[in-house]
């Protein structure tokens, strides 16, 4: 039994046996990264969600090889198949309409599987270009500080004030339709939030003293920025992207849904819910629901990760 | 606490204009409005003629200063559709949203707060995990997905619903209401709920986060080691001050409520201000649109306001900061 | 019979890490009237000892075993109601920290009157006579109209002086004070110190004064109680415990008062640190860094009773 002496500083040291403490050396540091991969993985809801998330984003990628049927493509679509319930037979019997046709003969499930591939890839893109810019202005505001700050901040302001559809709505009547201009609409929509986030969490970083030292030393502006301010905002960065791609996925769902949006050319799941709508009361239930269940599924799978994350990454949140 | 509620006002003054500006130059500017007022071979004297009458031949600055003192008159012109000046027809609709969201409103606070109340003080039990599941649910749900859903148990699926529409209204200091009468509620309950939705989930999670932290605080201990027993705990130390930050997220919310009315108006053809902008920008009708932009921001704005005026009455220590 | 009696108290917390003895074994006795200060380093148990007599403590913390006997009643059978009763009225209690104690959307005077109003039934008028009363006592001038201020109006020992008026508006036969002066500027240390001794004096409440600062209850006290790592390790009246401390703990802690014939000198402090409660060292939890620690003392030493002292100590300094 180790023999404490009087003089013992921490008395946790001689709970440790056998090691001398001259020699001994600690393991190497995880990476964040790593670390909150781990940590995450051990949340039972989010590795789920994630599972699922991977899951869509992979049958949306492979869309155009999987789908059993082009249903943009008119000769393979015949109007005489429409409105055939789930688990119908083409005429021809080559296909199985697992989930029905739409009301054109479409193929409900090749038609959720198109729309998957544009609703993930309006909300993703939007909300990447809308992170690249609000973090721009951010950093920008936080660097500068004092009046190019206040401007900068009161522009995202008056932005934030207002409420997201309408601005959206406003600005797909000025655009029109089209998916270039959906997706600057989103990304319009999108850049302040992530401004905000930015701006706080470089602040932050900014007020530290050796922000002030590296300035002295001339250090170039885009340098500070990126290599010292930016590293600090990842973490709450990185959960806000998350709920913004679900934002705008929704956003754009919605949108379609109004009518407003993306064009009969391009049609998101919104746009197929939209369709589909008319037919509820019908009792054909499968032309709305089913991609309005694909809808939701994306989005609340984003969302659960999303959440997840910010447990991970704060674990002062953890209950 | 005065300059601060000042600096407020100035700040949604500035909002207003700003607004009214994108409004103007979106909506005048871009596009050439004349093609929608003329028939379409109306030679180029009539075109002429026409946009002289309409002011469209002015400089943009002086469009827009009519445009500004027209507005502070309650005019935003007439309507291309239906002729009215669109100030009026927004303003006939107004009770039918308002009507919606008050009714989103109660039912937020009647649902979200004591199911919030319940999970933040029973961390880690069986309801608070549901109750954490239905939150993101509510959440990520988009609101027109949920009014499908809703039609097709309620009304299509077992029949006790209407599935659109507005019921038998009464009036009601001079405002039509639909509350008053059962058959009138029938038709708001599914609209109502729909609209609620998300925002229950949003005030379940604040409630909840707010209870925690509150039941932790020394002064419930304190109130406690004084002999309070559960029922005044609750009533007379807790809820007053969990209900500081939900309350003040309610009033907010209500200003979102007013804008997100117009899904849900489009889904439950519910005769409001929302369809009818949605119908007014599909038919290019102009002034509406502007109209309902000026008007929802203004009551935005509003309501906003008297959120931070409300949030200085509920948490006295705010009132002598500036002191 | 006297009025507080503890019996061989143990509070345990379970924790995720492990399960911790806040309070191990911890008895002592409290005579109406008197004053029994409880002296401890952070970490000590002092503090659970205030939250366990008044059975406020909050989950993963509870008493295990254990007796309370108040004016004869077993506390430890006692009904939620029967503690409703009795806190406030009976026993109160003063919070380390005013700030975070009072309710912050609430007026003092409605806090006050509010402990008045759930014990007793009394019309509005003898009710806000009452709370002035005792604003009074506590030395807040002006107390009608200082009753409708907000606490975080007030002044830190303004607010810590509301806080006794709380303790005091019902007369009761016992008064814990866990640290009260502890989040106080020196100066008003002194003057609160001073005014809950006259209060004591004048109303025969016993009071139970809870502190790390040995000289505070030097004066105060009329028993003292020395605990470290959750035991009591010597106690018994004051002059004598501090005069002729048995426990080389008690020792310790005097010596590092400064004296004023210290001047000059190096101030004494205790080697070592309080060892954590969820690695405490088998036997006595002082042994580390007790200069007299032997092999015996790897083994938890019982109370050893010389009169009206009572101490834990296998190497006991000498009696003079």
């Amino acid at each position: 039994m180790p023999q404490p002496s009087p003089n013992t500083m921490d008395m946790n040291a001689t709970a440790v046996s056998g090691t001398d403490s001259a020699t001994a050396t600690l393991p190497p540091p995880e990476s964040p990264w790593r670390l909150t991969a781990r940590r995450f993985g051990r949340r039972l809801p989010g590795v789920i969600a994630a599972a699922f998330l991977m899951l869509l984003v992979l049958l949306a990628l492979a869309a155009p090889l999987i789908a059993p049927q082009d249903p943009y493509d008119l000769a393979q679509v015949t109007i005489v198949e429409n409105e055939r319930a789930p688990g119908a037979l083409s005429d021809d019997g080559r296909t199985t309409f697992l989930l029905g046709t739409d009301g054109a003969g479409r193929d409900m499930a090749s038609a959720i599987l198109y729309g998957l591939r544009i609703s993930l890839g309006i909300g993703v893109a939007s909300a990447l270009v809308a992170l690249a810019v609000g973090t721009v202005v951010g950093l920008t505001a936080a660097y500068f500080g004092g009046k190019v700050d206040a401007v900068l901040m009161r522009i995202v302001d008056v932005q934030l004030s207002l409420p997201t559809i309408l601005v959206a709505l406003v600005l797909l009547a000025v655009l029109g339709q089209g998916v270039d201009k959906t997706l600057l609409a989103l990304v319009l929509v999108q850049w302040a939030t992530f401004a905000r986030n930015v701006r706080g969490s470089a602040m932050v970083e900014r007020n530290k003293e050796y922000i002030e030292a590296a300035m002295g030393q001339g250090l170039p502006a885009h340098r500070l920025m990126l290599r010292h301010m930016l590293p600090n905002c990842m973490a709450p960065l990185v959960v806000t992207t998350t709920n913004q791609m679900a934002n705008a996925i929704t956003l754009e769902a919605t949108m379609s849904f109004l009518g407003i949006g993306l064009p009969q050319t391009e049609p998101s799941l919104g746009l197929l819910i939209s369709n589909g709508f008319d037919y509820v009361l019908s009792h054909q239930y499968w032309i709305s629901v089913f991609p309005g269940l694909a809808l939701v599924l994306l989005v609340v799978s984003i969302s659960v990760v999303g959440d997840q994350l910010r447990v991970v990454l704060n674990p002062k949140l953890d209950t | 606490m005065l300059d601060m509620l000042a600096r407020r006002a100035l700040q949604s003054v500035l909002v207003v204009f700003v607004m009214s500006i994108l409004a103007f130059v979106g909506i005048n500017l871009v596009g050439d409005p004349i093609y929608l007022l003329v028939p379409p071979d109306a030679t180029q004297v009539e075109i002429a003629r026409a946009s002289k009458a309409l002011g469209l031949d002015l400089p943009v600055h002086q469009q827009y200063g009519r445009f500004l003192l027209n507005a502070l008159h309650g005019d935003l012109g007439n309507s291309f559709i239906f002729n009215r000046p669109a100030v009026s027809l927004i303003l006939e609709r107004m009770p039918a949203t308002l009507e919606l969201a008050v009714a989103a409103l109660i039912l937020s606070a009647a649902i979200g707060i004591p199911f919030g109340m319940w999970a933040g003080l029973h961390p880690g039990s069986m309801g608070q995990k549901l109750a954490a599941g239905f939150s993101i649910l509510g959440v990520s749900v988009p609101v027109f997905w949920m009014g499908m859903i809703l039609i097709m148990v309620f009304s299509v699926g077992l029949g006790w619903l209407p599935s659109g529409g507005r019921g038998p209204t009464a009036s009601l200091l001079g405002v039509q209401v639909s509350f008053l009468s059962w058959s009138g509620i029938k038709f708001l309950l599914l609209p109502a709920l729909t609209l609620a939705l998300h925002n229950i989930a949003l005030i379940m999670r604040i409630t909840e986060a707010s209870t925690r932290d509150v039941a932790h605080q020394e002064y419930v201990r304190f109130a406690r080691a004084k002999g309070v027993g559960p029922m005044r705990l609750m009533f007379r130390h807790i809820a007053p001050n969990v209900m500081i930050p939900v309350v003040t997220v309610l009033g907010l919310e209500f200003a979102h409520l007013i804008a997100f009315s117009l899904i849900t108006e489009t889904i439950f053809a519910w005769p409001g201000m929302g369809k009818l902008i949605i119908d007014s920008l599909l038919q290019l009708d102009r002034p509406v649109v502007v109209a309902y932009l000026m008007v929802v921001l203004m009551l935005y704005v509003l309501i906003n306001f008297t959120v931070d005026v409300l949030y200085l009455v509920l948490d006295p220590r705010l009132r002598t900061k500036a002191a | 019979m006297a009025l507080l009696e503890v019996d061989r108290l143990v509070t345990e917390f379970h924790t995720g890490a492990g399960v911790v003895r806040a309070l191990d074994n911890v008895s002592f006795t409290l005579e109406r009237g008197k004053v029994l200060g409880i002296v401890g380093e952070s970490g000590s148990g002092k503090s659970v000892t205030a939250f366990s007599l008044m059975n406020l403590l909050e989950a993963p913390g509870r008493i295990a075993s254990g007796s309370i006997r108040f004016k004869g009643e077993e506390l430890g059978a006692a009904s939620p109601t029967r503690w409703s009763q009795l806190r406030g009225d009976r026993i109160a209690m003063v919070f380390q920290d005013p700030m975070m104690s009072l309710n912050p959307v609430m007026r003092i005077g409605a806090q006050l009157a509010e402990t008045v109003a759930i014990h007793a039934r009394a019309s509005r008028a003898q009710i806000d006579e009452q709370v002035c009363s005792a604003l009074r006592r506590v030395g807040i001038a002006a107390p009608a109209e200082r009753m409708r201020a907000y606490p975080h109006e007030l002044s830190g020992g303004m607010r810590q002086r509301v806080a006794i008026a709380n303790a005091i508006i019902n007369a009761p036969d016992l008064i814990i004070a866990d640290e009260p002066t502890t989040a106080l500027d020196v100066t008003i240390q002194g003057q609160i110190l001073y005014e809950m001794k006259q209060l004591v004096r004048s109303s025969g409440t016993a009071l139970l004064w809870i502190t790390h600062d040995i000289s505070l209850v030097k004066d105060l006290a009329d028993h003292l109680c020395v605990m470290y790592a959750g035991r009591v390790i010597e106690q018994g009246p004051v002059d004598q415990v501090i005069g002729q401390p048995r426990h080389p703990y008690t020792r310790g802690l005097i010596d590092s008062l400064p004296h004023a014939a210290s001047r000059g000198k190096r101030l004494y402090s205790i080697p070592g640190a309080t060892p954590p409660l969820l690695a405490l060292p088998p036997g006595c939890a002082f042994a580390p860094r007790c200069s007299r620690a032997s092999a015996a003392c790897s083994v938890t030493p019982q109370v050893t009773v010389a009169g009206a002292r009572e101490f834990r100590c296998f190497h006991p300094l000498d009696r003079p």
